[in-house]
């Protein structure tokens, strides 16, 4: 307990400067039922089940229309939602789930164990990302009655780390729509069905998508809204507009133009601010490709990290939404988040003496060596923070060639091909280290896994730590283990995560009850109502 | 009769080019690096293990050798399938046609404003050459064209959106409110008004020139001379004899444009939200999504036709002297 009410101090500390805390001011006010919420959707979508695929894009949608097992609460801690209880035994290997009573599918059929089990065996086990990982293990679920759903697994599965992946990773689907059905093409994919507070009407593509309000939710006369409707929009000028003109009144997940959070957080209508995403933290990656000898000299890497400014980055390019990381596991993680870890501060000299040590002389123009840099497309900041890098190693006599390519291209090119020297994009950080923070580090992952350790760089200490972590029962230890491994991470450098930020929400002032949890953007919206 | 002979003759002269068009794509598509699983993962965002990536290749047909996809895809061409698009789930057909009626809607809201407010400009430039509405119609011209459109449309949201509140910043219709009947049609055409001057401006620029151009090489010829002996008054001499004769390039304009109107109109849809033709192609090549891409170029192509037959019918109209091409 003492733990979390530090977690939720540490949080609060850490985004203090971009928190302005408006629920203190509004307590007295009566909730309003009614009224439309307009949500900005980035991206087109090819499904919207997030018991399917573990995404934000998934969440926005889905998250309204099914629930997970686990949700959670304000101060981050797992909260019932589907399951009202759950217990572990001593050794790990089995939890029971006490479900929730009375809860009835949009179709009216009653939610069971059996809908638990079925997503639990062929959803979450076979097809979701990160939960095939997570659930690799889980051998089988078995119902005794209606009302209780117990998972067994060969190896001991930490209570914690489920509890904290299965907001995200433990949404469920009914059973009598998949059951005996090809799963990849169940019109349900994009027509999604649940037991959330809101109905799924349409999707148009291209264009919007429409959910009403459920009558029959189990959260008594929830939600307040009458109808949410999410506007497909591409282009961010466009989005910031239609934010301004009031035909959206919430875009999620750092959606607009870096200049555009700071012009609408200066507007008195809008309120510019990453509470509400703790829970979606994210750190900007520097990844060295091991199989080019001038990068497997563990100098030169350091060097690298040495000559980067990362101050200076933050302050002139990002604003005040991101801060300067310390490496894999993030500050917004104080159950995990370890101190005093080996860092690289900004020293030109030190820079150039290692890189002069490893032997690396300047030659014709001040150039020592060539590298090629390649970015992800996601992202403004990842084309900021690449040009950066680019100018920067030119300062210590490196030249960097910018390879610029699309999703598909980067991932392929990166992951699949190993074609890059330097690769930069994003490490999501997803509530605990062992979700999708370890695979960067652990070797022996396949080939052309994307986000994994694709570095050619294998190291059987950081291995050890890895998966002694994974099934560590005792939180304290597991703590000390990560702590263990993040030094690890650190001195070695494979890869260097030198940026921390959280999702940013760009939300009407209208907008009463939101960002009151750490994955607010991403949850049910049960409470949440409109000020007319 | 002659028209549809025409027409058959028409449609297997363009067969050929059609083929090599499509061909071309699909290799051109393979040339560039990753494919729609990787596509797909990268909207996953990770997470997804080596055999699901496998599944899935399979599952959309990709684990066969690029002549045999290739093959694949023109055979059932051949009996009018599309195939089955990768991103939406459904079949590329259906896809194409829920886009159609956006995109033919702005670009022909576009084309008319553009030709008929060019087509007017164009004769008061003439009439007026070199005196000041000439010089401030040119001027005007050239503004428009040499302005970016997306910057063109910002602005126009901008200023007719945000400040002054009198139109929608983007989207086809406003879906919130669930509209009927001739409603839904008035906020279609409110929602239409912006892209449709964005996008209509620059090609007015362009009528507007040839226009003026036209009608100024045609007023110098002997006809109208010749009418104006007669004793015709001037606007029978301009409407009967000028105009007609200086509408042929327009026409042919037309017919060109029509196509890249198609497909050039990616920034204006993704400016103002509208579901059209050319963002979906867009996203069918971010996501490399095949099936899509090629069904959009083979209905794209199929309409630069069938524009193009209209314009060949239209010139028979205005100028005799041009068969359809069906007599000797």
């Amino acid at each position: 307990m003492d733990m979390n009410r530090r977690a939720l101090l540490l949080t609060s500390a850490a985004l203090a400067a971009n928190v302005v805390a408006p629920e203190a001011a509004f307590a007295q006010e009566q909730p309003r039922r009614g009224g439309i919420m307009t949500v900005h959707f980035p991206t087109e979508q090819r499904i919207l089940n997030p018991s399917l695929q573990a995404s934000t894009g998934v969440y926005i949608v889905g998250g309204k229309i099914q629930e997970p097992l686990v949700d959670l609460d304000a101060a981050g801690n797992p909260a019932p939602c589907l399951a009202e209880s759950w217990e572990a035994t001593p050794d790990g290997k089995t939890i029971t789930f006490k479900l929730r009573q009375g809860v009835t599918w949009h179709d009216g059929k009653p939610f069971t164990s059996a809908d638990v089990q079925f997503t639990a065996m062929e959803m979450w086990k076979k097809i979701l990302n990160y939960g095939s990982t997570l659930q690799l293990f889980l051998d089988a679920v078995d119902t005794p009655d209606a009302h209780t759903a117990i998972f067994r697994y060969s190896r001991p599965m930490p209570l914690n780390l489920l509890l904290r992946a299965l907001p995200d990773l433990g949404y469920v689907s009914a059973k009598h729509v998949y059951e005996g059905t090809d799963i990849r093409q169940n019109p349900a994919n994009t027509a999604p069905m649940g037991t959330g507070p809101f109905r799924f009407v349409q999707y148009e593509r291209g264009q919007f998508i429409i959910a009403d309000r459920n009558p029959n939710y189990w959260r008594n006369n929830l939600p307040y809204l009458d109808r949410v409707v999410w506007r497909v929009v591409t282009d961010r000028s466009a989005a910031a507009a239609q934010m301004e003109s009031g035909q959206l009144l919430f875009s999620p997940f750092s959606a607009l133009s870096i200049a555009d959070f700071t012009r609408l957080g200066r507007d008195p209508r809008f309120e510019v601010t990453t509470r509400g995403n703790e829970g979606n933290a994210r750190t900007n990656t520097l990844e060295f490709n091991f199989r080019n000898p001038v990068l497997a000299d563990i100098r030169v890497r350091r060097a690298i990290a040495h000559a980067l400014d990362i101050p200076f980055f933050i302050e002139n390019f990002l604003g005040t939404f991101a801060k300067a990381g310390t490496g894999p596991i993030p500050t917004t993680s104080p159950d995990f988040y370890p101190a005093n870890m080996p860092q690289y501060p900004f020293n030109r000299a030190q820079a150039n003496r290692l890189l002069d040590e490893a032997g690396h002389r300047r030659g014709a123009g001040g150039v020592r060596f060539t590298l090629r840099l390649t970015p992800a497309p996601w992202g403004e900041d990842i084309a900021l923070w690449s040009t950066f890098i680019q100018q920067s190693l030119n300062e210590v006599g490196i030249k960097v060639e910018i390879i610029r390519l699309d999703a598909a291209g980067f991932l392929r090119t990166v992951y699949n091909d190993w074609n890059f020297d330097l690769a930069t994009g994003w490490h999501q950080y997803r509530n605990d280290p062992a979700v999708s923070t370890t695979v960067w580090y652990r070797s022996g992952q396949n080939k052309g896994a994307p986000w994994t350790n694709q570095w050619g760089w294998t190291d059987a200490e950081t291995d050890r730590l890895i998966d002694a972590a994974a099934t560590e029962l005792d939180p304290a230890r597991r703590k000390a283990l990560y702590a263990d491994f993040v030094r690890r991470a650190n001195t070695e450098l494979p890869l260097w995560m030198p940026i921390e930020q959280i999702f940013v929400s760009v939300i009407n002032k209208r907008l009463r009850n939101h960002s009151n949890t750490p994955r607010w953007a991403s949850s049910s919206w049960h409470d949440l109502w409109l000020a007319s | 009769m002659r028209v549809l002979s025409l027409a058959a003759r028409r449609l297997a002269a363009s067969l050929p080019t059609l083929l090599i068009i499509l061909a071309g794509m699909f290799l051109l598509l393979q040339l560039a690096p990753g494919d729609t699983v990787d596509a797909l993962i990268a909207q996953m965002g990770g997470g997804g293990d080596a055999a699901m990536a496998e599944e899935l290749r399979r599952f959309y047909g990709l684990d066969l050798s690029i002549p045999a996809q290739l093959g694949n895809y023109l055979w059932r061409l051949i009996r009018f399938d599309l195939g089955f698009s990768a991103i939406y789930g459904k079949p590329v057909a259906t896809v194409i046609f829920e886009r159609l009626p956006a995109t033919l809607a702005l670009m022909t809201a576009a084309l008319s404003f553009a030709f008929f407010v060019g087509l007017v400009l164009g004769v008061i430039a003439a009439k007026r050459v070199n005196g000041w509405p000439d010089t401030v119609i040119s001027t005007l011209g050239l503004l428009f064209y040499a302005t970016p459109s997306f910057w063109f449309g910002l602005m126009a949201i901008v200023f007719f959106s945000v400040h002054l509140q009198w139109l929608p910043a983007g989207g086809f219709e406003d879906v919130a409110a669930g509209l009927t009947g001739f409603a839904r049609l008035r906020d279609i055409a409110a929602h239409l008004v912006l892209p449709t001057l964005t996008l209509g401006l620059i090609f007015l620029a362009i009528y507007l020139r040839i226009m003026r151009a036209s009608m100024l090489e045609v007023l110098t010829l002997d006809f109208v001379r010749t009418a104006r002996a007669k004793g015709l008054d001037e606007t029978r001499v301009m409407v009967r004899h000028v105009l007609r004769n200086a509408m042929l390039p327009m026409v042919t304009l037309i017919g060109l444009q029509a196509g890249t109107m198609l497909g050039g109109s990616v920034v204006v849809e993704s400016v103002f939200s509208l579901p059209g033709l050319g963002r979906l192609a867009y996203e069918a090549v971010v996501q490399r999504d095949l099936n899509t891409l090629l069904g959009i170029v083979f209905i794209s192509a199929m309409l630069v036709i069938f524009v193009n037959f209209l314009v060949d019918l239209l010139y028979a109209r205005l100028d005799p002297r041009i068969g359809t091409g069906g007599a000797p």
